[in-house]
């Protein structure tokens, strides 16, 4: 029977530092056969491919358990030598080819062919005379199976995207005795049609024999060309199915499927009559690996807007497209006044204020007090925290002080003095630190990022209670943006569903699981004949 | 034993706590000192001399906090402000002004002229953000070299720097009948035989505190979180280029005033290529003083100016008492120096 599969993973568990990231997963795929694992972000997908490929990111953090059966062996991959030579191949979400080299020379990377010379007689092999034409040759029958009708001999520098993924492939596919090859989110950077075009060569590489492991997040793709379906949910396995036995709808379930706690959340009224203090028109904004593609938007005063779906769709950009941190073109409408080109300084004397999805990078000062990253943006923007001397100005120690202590207090940060460095804190008063800092600020609106994003389940309570109350008691307009959609649904009013950098659909929290995981998998929801439950008609 | 262990331990975090270069650098002041009451130099010549000393380097020093602190790492192109006050001091000069008159012309002088070139500067250091040291040596070198034509083709016609016969300025001329020591004998006195020339450090303490006030301004306190975190400071409306630039005209300046000061304690005027390496010993003070290329306070700079100088000064007397052969104390003093400019260079820390 273990002959039938070429691969098989059996109970992979394993933790980083005691905590579990998969639990008794298995996964079996069969020679031409495509089988696609699914997932959110988080779900545990790379961890486990990591495990195939024997990476040091797990042997470093003490292994992991269950074993690996490759054609009907089992087998130790320590590496990602070991998997290569057991025949396991890689396309790579980023691509990894040297642009200053020939499309061949990239295909025969590390696997030129060689041949004797009298230098490499003397000296060893690795004076060996490069065989070009043979390269060449095996170059372009690799490329001949991608449907790649591309000069093999010009340089990758400055060729599409698209072209580079199918390079790629070549190179995966050019190594003998390919037995299994992964393709990670292969079709993220691709167009439409190249994206097609892509499904289609896996098909035929499936035919002759090659198993095929395929990630992605993208549900049509998945029923177009996948036969079996895995899908994994915080590290454990949640289905085993046949793709012609179900539908991405119930995909959709599996993927986001955990029970909702909708706690304490009081239906409130927003007046979504009146005009939106915010409104977003054809919005755009150029942040690498973020990129919004025009989106409108409105918010209402006094709401919570959640916006939610997968890392590198464009969610993170809105927020940051605001702020006036990257470029962007498209309209802002603020309190009825038409921005275009937001500038930071601008938009936080507007009375807009900014809590970064990067902690670390963007939203502290490692090296400085909890005094002085609370009270810096308001002493920046506002003039606040200084005495004027009328020439000039100095801090007012003590009003900062007295300012980050109440802080301290308020948002309850565990800390030895209000002169501590926030290096030494831990992640979650750090992010309450950023929170402070964006509360002195005195905003109206205030655009939090990731807020419980690397800290623990307690400090998130915490976090979320505070966004809450600020919501609840002093009427902050709250901008959300959070990969975790359980936290958004829990205190969100409505939720903005952003994939491939457009509004998928606005949501309510208690609307179905299915219905958030069609539009993080970027289906829109009338496709389906659902209309998703959207109440106040503002999808777009 | 176990008295001994914590003893270790505490003495590790000590040192931990001072930073090493200054825990080593203490430690070797403390030696050569020691070893000057030995061998018999007299302590006191030895601490006039380390006191003026102190005065007369610490401004150009205090150059490096702003630079540092904008993110644009130690000022090696301070040259530029050395350069510009060596100009204004000969303007003074040249329009025939003596005492503090002349001081303080050429105090006011090079202001205006630092912000100008400051200002260029800074600009050149935006275009080329990410090596900003190099670019700063280089700088610095250059304009030294441009200002030895500019002092031979320059209009001056006094004749206390002119060349008797020929073009240009002297390569170095006395301050004697300008303004030689005006600092240093405004309210001097002696404490035992130790001279204090109070003038001298009233002025560099002056210039550290309004340095210091600068860092608890608005922007100030801009200019420093942002060269810790520029990306932060974006985020919080802070246009960094602007502080960048402001930053080194600032550390220009300090130059300027920096040469000054030396320039009257010294009591001569040194053109053409003396300026060159001036670079090296501020920014070997500051990094003793327990700077790195990305943070720096002015008490860095009291700090490194009183050790740099201090191992200078005390190991010239000591070294050649120990050795008193002709020039091998000089060329020890050329490797204790550039040797302490390179251990400090070592301590940068890499980077931004």
């Amino acid at each position: 029977m273990d002959n039938e599969y070429i691969l098989q993973m059996k109970n992979i568990t394993k933790s980083y530092y005691g905590n579990t990231v998969l639990k008794n997963v298995d996964l079996s795929i069969k020679p031409g056969e495509i089988h696609c694992l699914m997932g959110e972000n988080g779900a545990g997908k790379s961890t486990l491919m990591n495990v195939l490929f024997g990476m040091n990111v797990i042997h470093s953090t003490g292994g992991f358990e269950g074993e690996i059966f490759f054609d009907g062996e089992k087998r130790e991959i320590k590496s990602s030598f070991d998997a290569m030579n057991l025949g396991i191949g890689m396309v790579h979400q980023e691509f990894m080819l040297i642009p200053d080299y020939s499309i061949t020379e990239n295909i025969k990377l590390n696997r030129e062919i060689t041949k004797d010379n009298f230098v490499s007689r003397l000296f060893g092999p690795r004076l060996k005379t490069v065989e070009y034409a043979k390269m060449g040759r095996d170059a372009r029958k690799a490329l001949d199976k991608v449907d790649m009708n591309i000069d093999e001999w010009i340089s990758v520098a400055g060729l599409p995207v698209g072209h580079m993924q199918f390079i790629e492939i070549a190179r995966e596919i050019d190594k003998t005795g390919i037995k299994l090859l992964v393709f990670d989110e292969p079709t993220a950077v691709l167009t439409e049609s190249e994206a097609d075009n892509l499904l289609r060569i896996m098909r035929r590489l499936a035919d002759t024999g090659i198993a095929i492991l395929f990630i992605t997040h993208r549900l049509d793709e998945v029923t177009q060309v996948s036969d079996n379906i895995t899908v994994l949910r915080d590290g454990e396995l949640v289905a085993k199915k046949k793709t012609s036995e179900t539908t991405s709808r119930e995909i959709a379930e599996l993927m986001i499927g955990r029970k909702v706690e909708i706690t304490g959340k009081e239906k409130r009224d927003v007046d979504r009559t009146k005009e939106p203090i915010l409104e977003l028109k054809d919005f755009k904004v150029k942040m690498p690996g973020e990129e919004v593609k025009g989106i409108d938007l409105k918010l209402y005063e006094g709401e919570i807007l959640g916006i939610g779906g997968l890392a590198g769709l464009g969610k993170l950009g809105v927020a940051n497209g605001i702020m006036g941190l990257y470029p962007t073109s498209g309209e802002i409408i603020l309190r009825g006044e038409k921005i275009t080109n937001p500038i930071t300084k601008e938009m936080l004397e507007k009375k807009i204020a900014f809590v970064s999805e990067d902690r670390k990078a963007v939203g502290l000062v490692i090296d400085a007090s909890i005094e002085l990253n609370t009270v810096f943006t308001a002493m920046n923007i506002n003039g606040e925290y200084l005495k004027d001397y009328k020439f000039f100005t100095l801090r007012d120690k003590k009003k900062i002080q007295e300012r980050a202590e109440k802080m301290i207090r308020e948002l309850d940060i565990r800390c030895t003095s209000s002169k501590q460095m926030v290096g030494s804190l831990s992640g979650g008063n750090q992010q309450k630190v950023c929170i402070a800092r964006a509360l002195t600020q005195n905003p109206e609106i205030i655009l939090v990022s990731e807020p419980t994003r690397g800290i623990d389940i307690g400090a998130k309570k915490i976090v979320l209670d505070l966004l809450r109350k600020l919501n609840r008691d002093y009427n902050m307009t709250i901008i959300m943006t959070s990969s975790e959609l359980n936290e958004l649904r829990s205190i969100a009013d409505r939720i903005a569903i952003v994939s491939e950098g457009k509004v998928a659909g606005i949501l309510q929290p208690e609307d179905s699981d299915a219905d958030f995981g069609l539009l993080m998998a970027g289906k829109s929801l009338d496709e389906n004949g659902n209309d998703g439950g959207d109440q106040d008609g503002s999808i777009h | 034993m176990k008295m001994e262990m914590m003893g270790g331990i505490k003495m590790v975090a000590f040192i931990k706590n001072i930073g090493f270069p200054r825990f080593m650098m203490s430690l070797l002041l403390v030696v050569i000192l020691v070893t000057a009451i030995f061998v018999g130099i007299p302590i006191g010549m030895v601490m006039t001399d380390l006191i003026q000393r102190v005065g007369m380097y610490g401004i150009i020093v205090l150059a490096m906090v702003p630079s540092i602190q904008s993110g644009t790492g130690p000022n090696f192109a301070v040259t530029i402000g050395i350069v510009l006050g060596l100009l204004a001091a000969t303007t003074a000069i040249e329009f025939e002004l003596v005492g503090t008159t002349a001081f303080i012309f050429a105090i006011l002088m090079a202001l205006p002229l630092s912000v100008i070139v400051g200002i260029l500067y800074g600009k050149l250091l935006n275009a080329c953000k990410g090596a900003e040291m190099t670019i700063a040596t280089y700088t610095g070198f250059s304009i030294v070299q441009l200002m030895c034509i500019g002092w031979i083709i320059l209009p001056f016609t006094s004749d206390i720097m002119r060349w008797p016969i020929g073009r240009g300025l002297k390569t170095t001329f006395t301050l004697e009948e300008t303004f030689k020591h005006v600092l240093d004998n405004f309210l001097k006195f002696n404490i035992g035989n130790v001279e204090i020339p109070t003038g001298l450090l009233l002025f560099f303490f002056l210039a550290c505190f309004l340095v210091y006030s600068f860092t608890q301004s608005k922007m100030g306190t801009a200019i420093q979180l942002g060269g810790m975190n520029n990306k932060f400071a974006v985020a919080s409306g802070v246009n960094i280029d602007r502080g960048r630039i402001i930053a080194n005209v600032i550390s220009t300046y300090l130059g300027a005033v920096g040469i000054i000061v030396y320039s009257q304690s010294f009591g001569f005027i040194q053109l053409y290529t003396a300026p060159l390496m001036m670079a090296f010993p501020a920014v070997a003070a500051v990094l003793i003083g327990g700077a790195t290329a990305s943070r720096a306070k002015v008490s860095h700079v009291i700090i490194g100016v009183i050790l740099f100088q201090g191992v200078l000064t005390s190991s010239m007397p000591v070294l050649n008492e120990i050795i008193p052969f002709g020039s091998v104390a000089e060329i020890s003093r050329m490797v204790i120096q550039n040797g302490i400019i390179l251990y400090a260079l070592t301590k940068v820390d890499g980077g931004h």
